[in-house]
Order: C-alpha cells, then sequence, then structure tokens
C-alpha cells in the first residue's frame, strides 16, 4: 500500500514538475473497512521516503468511519466484529456498506520552490 | 518560496493497480477467457484443490494456471506435472499479486500458448487473508478459501477477504469428525461477513464438494462465453 502511495505521488508530480515543488502534507481518507491500519502506513511511508523528494512530506490520515445499511428498515449503523457486522436494529446481515472501504489521497499541500 | 497551495485531488491510492486490473480483464475478454483469483491463508489447500481440479476440468475445458508464490516454484512444480501451462509468479517479499504481477504472468503465458485457444485461467495467489483483498488484478470472479482447522471466527477476523469473495470453499471437511468445529458458527459468520457469496463444503481427500465446486466452474465459463 506504501508503494502504491508512493507511485501515486510519483504521477501527481510528475504532472507538476516534480523539481519545483516541495510537499508538505498529504491527506489521506483511510476507511475503517479496509486493510490499511493508518499507523502502520504513517511509519512505512517514513522510512519509505528517506533520502527521496518526499522526506520531508508528512502524512496526515482522516479515519472513515465504517457504516452499513440494514436491509430492513434501511437505518444506518455502526457495524461490530463482535456482532458479527448484523445491524443492531434488526438483526440482520451486512449487506450494504455506506463507507468504510475508503482508500484515498484526499489533497496535498505543496509549495514551489 | 511561494505560499503553501492545496491541491484537492481525491484519487484512489490503488487507482494505478485498478488501471492496470482493468487492462488485464479487457485482455482476458478479448481471449474470451475467464479467470478467477484463488485466495486463502498459506496452507488451506489451494494448489491441492487445483491440482484436482484440473484432473477434471482439463477434460471439459482448456486451462492453464498463474501460480503467485513469494519464493519458490514447488507449487508450479506440481501444476505442471498435469500437462497445463502454468506460469510461475515469484514475488519476493511482496504478500500478495498484485495487476502489474498479473500482466507479466500473462505475457509470459502468451509466449507458451495462445490464450485464445483457452476458456479459464486460474490464478493462484499468494498465502494471505489480508493484502490479496485489497488488490485487483482483472479477474472475473474472486474465490476464497477457509479450512476448517483455521477456526470458525476467521470471517469475522478477515472480514474484507470474505466480504470480496464470490464463492468461498470451506475445506478440509473430512476432519469435521476429528475436531471440535462448528460449522454451522463458520457459515453464519459468512452470511454475516458476505450475505451474497456461494458457499460450498469440499474436502480434497474425499473429493466430497467437488461436483460443485466443477459445476459451479462449468456454469461460470458457460455463462462467460455465451453458450
Amino acid at each position: 500500500m506504501t508503494k502504491c502511495l508512493i507511485l501515486s505521488m510519483e504521477e501527481w508530480a510528475e504532472k507538476k514538475n516534480k523539481k519545483k515543488i516541495v510537499v508538505e502534507k498529504i491527506h489521506l481518507k483511510i476507511g475503517e473497512f479496509t486493510c490499511v491500519e493508518p499507523i502502520s502506513l504513517i511509519n512505512t511511508f517514513n522510512a519509505a521516503v528517506l533520502g527521496s523528494w518526499l522526506e520531508s512530506s508528512k502524512i496526515n490520515i482522516e479515519t472513515i468511519p465504517f457504516e452499513g445499511k440494514c436491509s430492513k428498515c434501511n437505518r444506518l449503523y455502526f457495524p461490530k466484529k463482535e456482532n458479527g457486522y448484523k445491524s443492531p436494529c434488526c438483526n440482520f446481515n451486512l449487506e450494504e456498506i455506506i463507507s468504510g472501504r475508503e482508500l484515498k489521497i484526499a489533497s496535498i499541500d505543496f509549495k514551489e520552490k | 518560496m511561494h505560499l503553501p497551495i492545496s491541491d484537492k485531488i481525491e484519487l484512489n491510492i490503488l487507482h494505478q493497480n485498478s488501471h492496470q486490473a482493468e487492462k488485464n480483464k479487457v485482455k482476458f475478454n478479448n481471449y474470451n477467457l475467464l479467470c478467477l483469483n484463488i485466495m486463502s491463508s498459506p496452507g488451506a489447500g489451494k494448489t491441492r484443490l487445483l491440482e484436482i481440479t484440473l484432473e477434471d476440468l482439463s477434460k471439459k475445458f482448456h486451462s492453464a494456471v498463474l501460480e503467485g508464490d513469494m519464493t519458490t516454484n514447488l507449487d508450479a512444480a506440481r501444476l505442471e506435472k498435469l500437462n497445463i501451462p502454468v506460469v510461475p509468479i515469484t514475488t519476493g517479499r511482496a504478500c500478495h499479486l498484485d495487476a502489474n504481477m498479473v500482466s507479466g504472468g500473462l505475457k509470459l503465458l502468451e509466449k507458451k500458448i495462445n490464450p485464445d485457444s483457452l476458456d479459464i485461467l486460474l490464478v493462484e495467489n499468494v498465502g494471505n487473508l489480508v493484502c490479496p483483498a485489497e488488490f485487483e488484478i482483472g479477474e472475473h470472479f474472486k474465490v476464497a478459501l477457509l479450512s476448517i482447522t483455521e477456526g470458525e471466527d476467521k470471517p469475522l477476523k478477515y472480514p474484507i477477504m470474505f466480504r470480496e469473495a464470490d464463492l468461498i470453499l470451506i475445506t478440509k471437511v473430512d476432519l469435521l469428525p476429528h475436531l471440535n468445529f462448528d460449522i454451522n458458527e463458520l457459515k453464519s459468520n459468512i452470511a454475516s461477513t458476505n450475505p451474497k457469496a456461494d458457499v460450498i463444503e469440499i474436502s480434497s481427500i474425499t473429493k466430497s464438494g467437488f461436483d460443485l465446486w466443477q459445476d459451479w466452474i462449468s456454469k461460470k465459463i458457460l455463462k462467460f462465453k455465451n453458450i
């Protein structure tokens, strides 16, 4: 995932003329229902970019809550592993996911040299 | 230095992989080739499943395998004995196949055989219940294996893998009489994570369930090819 993030940053920077910019902060939106642990992503990113053009860049992660919709009564709820992800209102299985699958670069703060 | 600028891009981190996966899928479609992504934890029985499956499947359909492994070609060597085209993909330190690796594997396969002559491509992913679930490879369907020795709770502990799967194969069910294992609890946990998935119980020892699995594959191939 860290490699994918860096490749995405490389692709973005090529369009901006990489040599003329300094990235200060990368704002990510990471859903709770993904295979990404935010602190691990920050740590691996910091290690991976040492000595590169992204060395001074910081990561900011906004965690997007895992939210489902009960297919019986249409109420929104936060699925929990302890409850088998079922809706607390009707005890229905998790069918529709409203949010929590996000893996996004929301925005990038940068300066021109 | 100028003042900082904020560029709001809202870009999927995995977009490069997704883009390559789409290109792979276009290629599979052009070849009229159904692609299954086979995933599980290490030791759930993916390679043994393929060995048994391909013995019968190869009588009806032309098949090939892309065999993902972190190190060694041991699994690929097992499958090559079935006289079908097999391309090993050694991922090195990576714990999953990505769309680029599968694209490379497909290019090597094209050197061995014209994929136009194939009906199905089975991609055995690296044994891992986490990362393979997030990385599309261009597959038409995802198949997840879960052996009963892993415990009933795995669909809740690794929900994304089981949420993403189109079919879940519960393997090693011949061991049920010897284990304190509640298969109904496992099925309930699968249903709560992914109520839409097909589920088949299977054993590579007794061969139970293989008729259902082979039937599932055959129907998918025939539907894909509009036969």
